[in-house]
C-alpha cells in the first residue's frame, strides 16, 4: 500500500501523576471536527485524559471512538462523568453529550486555558475551515468569523499537498522555510485549482520546498485577511491542526507583525478543551448530570 | 459580540454581522419577517440568551440569497436593516 503522506499522528494521552478519583469534578469535551476528532477528560478543571484521532464517516461513531479512546486505562466510566459537551460540525450528533456548544465557543474557552487570560486574538486552522476569534479576558467571544466554504487555507488542502509532494504532513512547515527566497504565493483560492497549480508548478522544475512555500504563503495570507476583517488584537494565538506547521505559521506571524503565542497543550484539542470547561462550569452552577444516567453506546 | 455569518471566496467576503449586545434587546424581532429571503431566525446562543442568526443552511450563500435586495444601480436601504431598531445588522457587500 502507497504511503499516506498526508497521515497526522493520532494518539491518546493521560496524567499519570494524578489519580481521578481524588477528584469531585469529572466533565468530558468532544469535539467531532470534519477532519479530526478529540475528547479531553477534566477532573476538577484540570487536564486529566484526551484523545485526538481521524473522524471516521459517522460522526456519532468518531464521538464513541475518540471518548473511549480518552478512557483507555484510566479506570474511569461514563457513569462517572458530572457533565459531557459535544461541539464541533458533529456536535449535534454525540450520543452521550448533555449539551452542544458550537465551536467558536469552544475555541475561545479553550485558546483562554491554553494561552492564559491575556489572549485577545484566537486563529482557529481546522481541517476544512478557519475561523477568527476575539474573545474577552474569560475567554468570552465578542467578535468572531468563519469561513467554511472553501477548503483552501484549512488542514485538508495541506494534507492534499503532502500527499502530492510525498512529504510527511509533519515536515511540511520546515520543508517550506528551505528556501533561498520567498516563491510568489500559488494564486488560486481553490485547493482543487491550486493543486493542479502546483503540479504545473514541479513540471516548471520547482522544488518540493519552493512549491510548499508558495503554498504556505498563500494560506498565511488567505488566514490574514480573515483576520484584517475581525481586527487582530494583542496577544495572538493559533489552535487547531495547522498551528503545528512552522511554515505557515512564521509566515503569517511575518504578515501580522505580531509572534504568536506558545501553547501548553497541543493545539489540536482546544475545541474539545473548551467544551470540556464549558462542562465543567455548567456542573458548578448545578447544571450536572445525576451520575449513573448514560453508558457509551457505538 | 459581533457574529459574523458567510464566507470569503475567490470572489469576495460575504458577511452578515449581527451585534448581540444589540440584538438580545429587540423585542420586535422585525429582521426576520422583513428578510424575504428568510435569513433569519430567533435561537439560543452558546450564552442562553435569544438573538437573531443567519439560518445554518443559508450560510454559504447569502450571496445569492440577498441578492434581490441588492440591485446594482439604484439599491434602496436593505429591509433586514431598515427595519432593525438597534443597528444591529450590517452587511459587508
Amino acid at each position: 500500500m502507497a504511503k499516506e503522506y498526508w497521515r497526522w499522528k493520532e494518539y491518546n494521552w493521560r496524567d499519570e501523576k494524578r489519580d481521578w478519583r481524588d477528584g469531585k469534578v469529572i466533565t468530558g469535551g468532544v469535539d467531532v471536527g470534519s477532519v479530526s476528532s478529540q475528547a479531553v477528560i477534566m477532573v476538577d478543571g484540570e487536564i486529566y485524559a484526551f484523545s485526538n484521532m481521524r473522524t471516521g464517516s459517522n460522526s456519532p461513531d468518531s464521538a464513541v471512538n475518540a471518548m473511549n479512546w480518552a478512557l483507555e486505562e484510566t479506570g474511569i466510566s461514563m457513569d462517572d462523568f458530572d457533565f459531557i459537551v459535544g461541539t464541533g460540525y458533529g456536535r449535534v450528533n454525540v450520543p452521550y453529550a448533555d449539551k452542544a456548544i458550537t465551536e467558536i465557543a469552544c475555541h475561545a474557552r479553550g485558546g483562554n486555558y491554553m494561552y492564559g487570560p491575556t489572549v485577545r486574538t484566537i486563529l482557529d486552522m481546522g481541517g476544512q475551515d478557519c475561523k477568527a476569534i476575539l474573545c474577552d479576558e474569560r475567554g468570552k467571544v465578542t467578535n468572531f468569523l468563519m469561513n467554511d466554504k472553501c477548503a483552501a487555507g484549512t488542514g485538508r488542502g495541506m494534507e492534499v499537498f503532502a500527499d502530492l509532494l510525498n512529504v510527511s504532513i509533519e515536515e511540511v512547515g520546515d520543508l517550506s522555510l528551505d528556501v533561498e527566497e520567498e516563491p510568489p504565493p500559488v494564486s488560486s483560492t481553490c485547493v482543487v485549482f491550486a493543486k493542479s497549480e502546483a503540479s504545473q508548478l514541479l513540471r516548471d522544475g520547482w522544488s518540493r520546498s519552493r512549491v510548499l512555500a508558495a503554498y504556505c504563503s498563500a494560506m498565511a495570507h488567505r488566514v490574514f485577511s480573515l483576520l484584517e476583517r475581525v481586527g487582530v488584537q494583542k496577544d495572538f494565538a493559533i489552535t487547531g491542526g495547522i498551528a503545528k506547521n512552522t511554515g505557515v505559521v512564521s509566515r503569517l506571524e511575518k504578515e501580522l507583525g505580531l509572534t504568536a503565542l506558545q501553547p501548553r497543550h497541543d493545539t489540536q484539542i482546544a475545541g474539545a478543551l473548551g467544551a470540556a470547561l464549558f462542562a465543567t462550569t455548567l456542573v458548578e452552577k448545578g447544571k450536572g448530570r445525576k451520575k449513573s444516567q448514560t453508558a457509551v453506546t457505538g | 459580540m459581533k457574529a459574523n455569518y458567510g464566507y470569503m471566496d475567490g470572489s469576495g467576503d460575504y458577511f452578515i454581522t449581527i451585534d448581540t449586545d444589540k440584538c438580545v434587546e429587540c423585542e420586535t424581532r422585525a429582521c426576520v419577517a422583513a428578510c424575504p429571503a428568510n435569513l433569519f431566525v430567533i435561537e439560543e446562543d452558546d450564552w442562553d440568551d435569544l438573538v437573531a442568526l443567519i439560518a445554518q443552511d443559508k450560510r454559504k450563500s447569502v450571496k445569492y440569497d440577498c441578492a434581490p435586495c441588492k440591485p446594482v444601480t439604484d439599491r434602496p436601504p436593505l429591509p433586514c436593516m431598515a427595519e432593525c431598531p438597534f443597528d444591529a445588522i450590517e452587511h459587508s457587500w
